[in-house]
């Protein structure tokens, strides 16, 4: 087989005999949203506590228990479709979604289903190619289920229900997305406007972010889309992309074979690297949605809806742009500092601290490069940085003022990991200042240049190498202290 | 002095304020007649040793303040009740003890009342007979043999034959009307949104109401007072300023406008039914009232539209039931084969017919044209209320096309089962508040009631018709205690 991999950033090609074909893939993401207590009831959402301790009669279904709105929810649910550029529903609807398993309590999940509280929207990713625009669908409320455990009891199947109950916003993308870069840069985006928000802390590991993912093909150029189908609940972005890169390949397979795809819900095994068919669209659940009558239809103001929007903080796609403008750094350095709210806050702190004579380059380097290397190496996260914005400021006010050098910042930054000292008393404890007076510049050279004459002859016949040479000898005898600028100045000067 | 069973709710609570009764005599009283009106099935779970020292530390530590001081109550087994087993009258819930309270019953033990034990009912409020109860049927002290209708049928039957001063019942397209009918008793559905529904099992969430059972009107008013109250933990609950119905209670209903719907003739009814209609508007007319002749053109839709509405919810509000978190569970092979022998032996014919019927209209390609097509029809139906509002205060009716039956007359034959509902369901779908006084009776002296239907949140005028009506009618229950000989 002639398997020709065409792959670049936006676009995931696959060409079978002369056909080249295209991935189309949407998401449903799930969102857990970042609230203290259930959609329905007011037991914690606390992860990792032990099973069935965060349990009301609500979420166990006890008879003649009732579900209350919780409004904390309604309103993360509103903020994120604002972040999205979405249309906010003034009426939305809960409806049950009919469907038995051991640990969903209720015998149904409380869900929106024809009148969801947020209509279409729209997120920005920034590709290397360029900015593209995916469509949002919808996003609405629901409850999430327990959990069932098999692993445990040999002859049992477990059932932890606290997570029964929290609230989940699923959101549906358009299928605008055309490739696993695509969809990871998706993922993060969406991940990173919620994180701003505050409305969902994004972590995968935890659960609190997972999707759908719908993937068809079609030859390149058509408009008209194959038949779709679903992997249900992928719970990391390489995981959504390695199944999107089988299924694709899967379905490209079975055209080519002349056979049909069927319409179908899929797993994908992590471990096998493949997805596998979990039911047929025949074996489709009928869920029996109807309008749950224990619910009232959600009403919400617009006055409602613009409090919230006066209490949306400045989301990234502005931030990149004030970035660029205010402080001048590239679009490319803007998209790295605002894809995370930490380090967003965290470079405008150092930006803030570094006063008026502030040097946006340094400042983007050290943090992109030194600060980011640390906390991939200690795989932590820039809000528990070692360093302070405070203090990363003062060292690179200390370069940019002349005090010392880059090369003994380095070892300062080094120095200050271990607690995070102002780099000002290290330079003082360990005399690390920068040596900038001319005159004993000057003195130092005439002596390095009187201990090495030759040298200075075969530079002066062309020997231009040893330019350096006498650079690091002067280095040397300031023990590393000496202004390389001026070293510099001087050394053309004298040689 | 009369027998203490024998006394209104009003009189008991004159009695114990004026220290002539404690709490634990009439404690006693009713759980001696208890005791001994076994034959009527009307008790599921006695709590009748409870009962006794709770009526005890009552007198030791009277509260005269309180609506209804120390008085032991008997409530339907729909309430769930804290540390008392709570059946919904299913096996399925056979050994179900909550460990709440539902509001309503909450509301009458902090005014005082003493559980005085749990009373049978149809399987999840399913039937108009009470012979869908796992812990079959109750006898109707009106009469051997004879049921005490449904699904409130233990509540009837306990208050018709003085076992209890008063009860609650609840009722999703007849059940406290229905049989306060065929005891001879009194029954109000209050206005959807008055009672909370939290902590009553579920039948039809969009129809259930609590309400009081009494053995007349007056009392009816006490005990509305004290189970009607707005409640967060019900999203459904509703905060309108609710009257003092007892103490503005009236028999002065002077141009109050009541309206008949002609509708409410249907086709076979006994004559007995329609004369006792015709008597209620000269009784009424004879309080003062005015009355007038309006439409309810959606009413022949009111039964079909309701027998989809509840079941579809009922099919989803019983889909907890599944033996994994709490009463019955049958051995099964997997998940799925415990389910169903789970719920095929914790569920009764009539529960699993309304399921059946219930998860048909929801299914995808019946769901518009049954249960969106009744839920617009239940607009209408509400539309035709309103409308005639505009123009009349209350609306009197009969409560049933018929008087009681006998035990298994019916029992085969749901759909005239179903028949029974006719006059009381159109007032669960659209919300409003509904009383079945007892009017006169049959060739067989059982009683026959009449309904009067009120405005949303207007239980008062509907409270002080049926009080100034009941003095005309002047109906005495005939109880001759044919279970005791």
């Amino acid at each position: 087989m002639d398997e020709i991999m065409s792959k670049n950033n936006s676009e995931y090609l696959i060409e079978r005999n002369d056909n080249v074909y295209e991935v189309v893939i949407g998401l449903e993401v799930h969102a857990q949203v970042t609230s203290n207590s259930k959609l329905f009831s007011s037991s914690s959402t606390r992860f990792g506590a032990e099973p069935n301790t965060q349990v009301s009669l609500v979420d166990a279904a006890f008879p003649g228990m009732l579900p209350v709105i919780n409004e904390y929810c309604i309103k993360q649910a509103i903020k994120t479709g604002i972040g999205l550029k979405a249309k906010i529903n003034n009426r939305s609807v809960f409806d049950r979604k009919n469907y038995f398993y051991a640990d969903l309590p209720q015998g149904y999940q409380i869900s929106q289903y024809k009148y969801p509280i947020v209509g279409e929207g729209n997120v920005i990713l920034d590709m290397p190619e360029g900015q593209k625009q995916v469509g949002i669908e919808r996003l609405h409320l629901e409850q999430d289920a327990g959990k069932s455990i098999h692993d445990v009891d040999p002859s049992n199947t477990l059932v932890d229900l606290n997570r029964s109950g929290v609230a989940l916003m699923e959101i549906v993308s358009k299928p605008d997305l055309r490739s696993p870069d695509e969809v990871n840069a998706f993922i993060k985006k969406l991940r990173s406007i919620m994180r701003y928000l505050g409305t969902c802390d994004g972590n995968m590991q935890e659960g609190s972010l997972r999707a759908d993912v719908n993937v068809s093909v079609r030859i390149k150029g058509s408009t008209d889309l194959g038949t779709r189908c679903e992997i249900k609940n992928v719970n990391s972005i390489k995981f959504m992309q390695m199944a999107i890169i089988y299924e694709a390949n899967r379905q490209v397979d079975l055209i080519e074979e002349g056979e049909e795809i069927d319409q179908e819900t899929r797993l994908f095994d992590t471990k096998k690297n493949e997805t596998r068919s979990m039911r047929s669209k025949e074996d489709a659940h009928d869920y029996r949605y109807f309008p749950d009558p224990d619910l009232l239809p959600l009403e919400v103001t617009d006055e409602f809806i613009d409090q919230l929007k006066s209490e949306i903080p400045e989301l990234p796609d502005d931030k990149k742009k004030r970035f660029i403008d205010e402080f001048k750094v590239s679009p490319y350095e803007a998209t790295i500092l605002v894809s995370d709210i930490d380090t967003a806050k965290y470079f405008e702190e150092v930006v803030a601290k570094m006063g008026k004579n502030r040097d946006m380059k340094l400042a983007v380097n050290w943090i992109t490069g030194e600060l980011f290397a640390v906390l991939n190496d200690k795989n932590i996260e820039i809000a528990q940085s070692p360093i302070s914005a405070k203090n990363l400021a003062k060292l690179i006010n200390l370069i940019k003022n002349g005090t010392i050098s880059g090369k003994i910042a380095k070892t300062i930054f080094e120095l200050m990991l271990e607690s995070d000292i102002d780099p000002q008393i290290i330079v003082e404890e360990k005399g690390l200042k920068q040596e900038s007076d001319p005159k004993a510049l000057e003195a130092l050279i005439d002596k390095i240049i009187n201990d090495n004459r030759e040298k200075a002859i075969e530079y002066k016949q062309g020997k231009e190498k040893l330019f350096g040479f006498f650079v690091g000898q002067a280095m040397k005898a300031s023990g590393g202290k000496a202004n390389p600028q001026l070293i510099n100045e001087i050394l053309k000067k004298k040689l | 002095m009369t027998e203490i069973t024998s006394l209104s709710l009003f009189e008991l609570i004159k009695n114990i304020k004026e220290k002539k009764i404690s709490s634990n005599e009439i404690a006693k009283s009713f759980v001696d007649r208890s005791e001994k009106s076994k034959k009527l099935n009307a008790y599921v779970t006695e709590n009748f040793e409870n009962c006794l020292n709770l009526s005890k530390e009552f007198d030791n530590k009277p509260n005269f303040d309180l609506k209804l001081p120390g008085i032991p109550i008997a409530v339907k087994d729909l309430f769930c009740t804290n540390e008392v087993r709570t059946t919904a009258g299913s096996n399925i819930l056979n050994n179900f003890v909550p460990s709440y309270e539902s509001t309503v019953t909450q509301n009458i033990w902090n005014e005082g009342g003493i559980l005085l034990g749990k009373l049978n009912c149809d399987e999840f409020a399913m039937g108009s007979s009470n012979e869908t109860s796992f812990f079959g049927n109750v006898q109707n002290p009106i009469a051997k043999d004879l049921v005490p209708g449904g699904s409130s049928g233990g509540s009837s039957s306990a208050l018709a034959a003085n076992l209890t001063p008063v009860t609650i019942g609840t009722d999703t397209g007849g059940s406290i009307r229905q049989p306060a009918s065929f005891t001879g008793t009194v029954g109000l559905k209050p206005t959807y949104g008055s009672c909370s529904r939290y902590g009553i099992v579920a039948f039809a969430s969009s129809l259930d109401q609590a309400g009081p059972m009494s053995k007349d009107v007056k009392d009816s008013s006490i005990l509305l007072e004290v189970i009607s109250s707005f409640d967060k933990k019900d999203s459904t609950s509703i905060d309108f300023k609710r009257n003092n119905y007892s103490s503005e209670l009236t028999k002065n209903i002077k141009g109050i406008k009541i309206g008949i719907p002609k509708e409410y003739r249907v086709d076979g009814m006994p004559d007995e039914i329609e004369n006792l209609w015709k008597k209620g508007i000269e009784y009424a007319k004879d309080c003062g009232a005015e009355i007038i002749d309006i439409s309810l053109p959606h009413s022949s839709y009111a039964l079909p539209t309701y027998y989809i509405v509840a079941p579809a919810e009922a099919s989803s509000n019983l889909a907890r039931y599944d033996g994994v978190k709490y009463g019955l569970r049958s051995y099964g092979e997997s998940l799925i084969d415990m389910y169903e022998k789970t719920r095929s032996e914790g569920f009764g014919e009539e529960v699993k017919r309304r399921i059946m019927i219930g998860t048909y209209v929801l299914s995808s390609g019946y769901y518009d044209a049954y249960y969106l097509k009744a839920q617009k029809v239940r607009q209408l139906i509400k539309q035709d209320f309103d409308q005639a509002y505009n123009t009349v205060d209350a609306i009197l009716t009969p409560s049933t096309p018929s008087s009681a039956f006998k035990i298994g007359e019916k029992s085969n034959d749901p759909v005239s089962m179903y028949l029974n509902d006719i006059f009381t369901v159109p007032v669960n779908l659209a919300g409003l508040p509904g009383i079945s006084i007892p009017a006169g009776v049959d060739k067989n002296n059982y009683p026959l009631g009449l309904q009067i239907i009120g405005k949303p949140f207007d239980e008062q005028t509907v409270l002080n018709i049926a009080y100034s009506m009941e003095e005309k009618i002047n109906y005495k229950n005939n109880i001759t205690d044919w279970w005791m000989k």
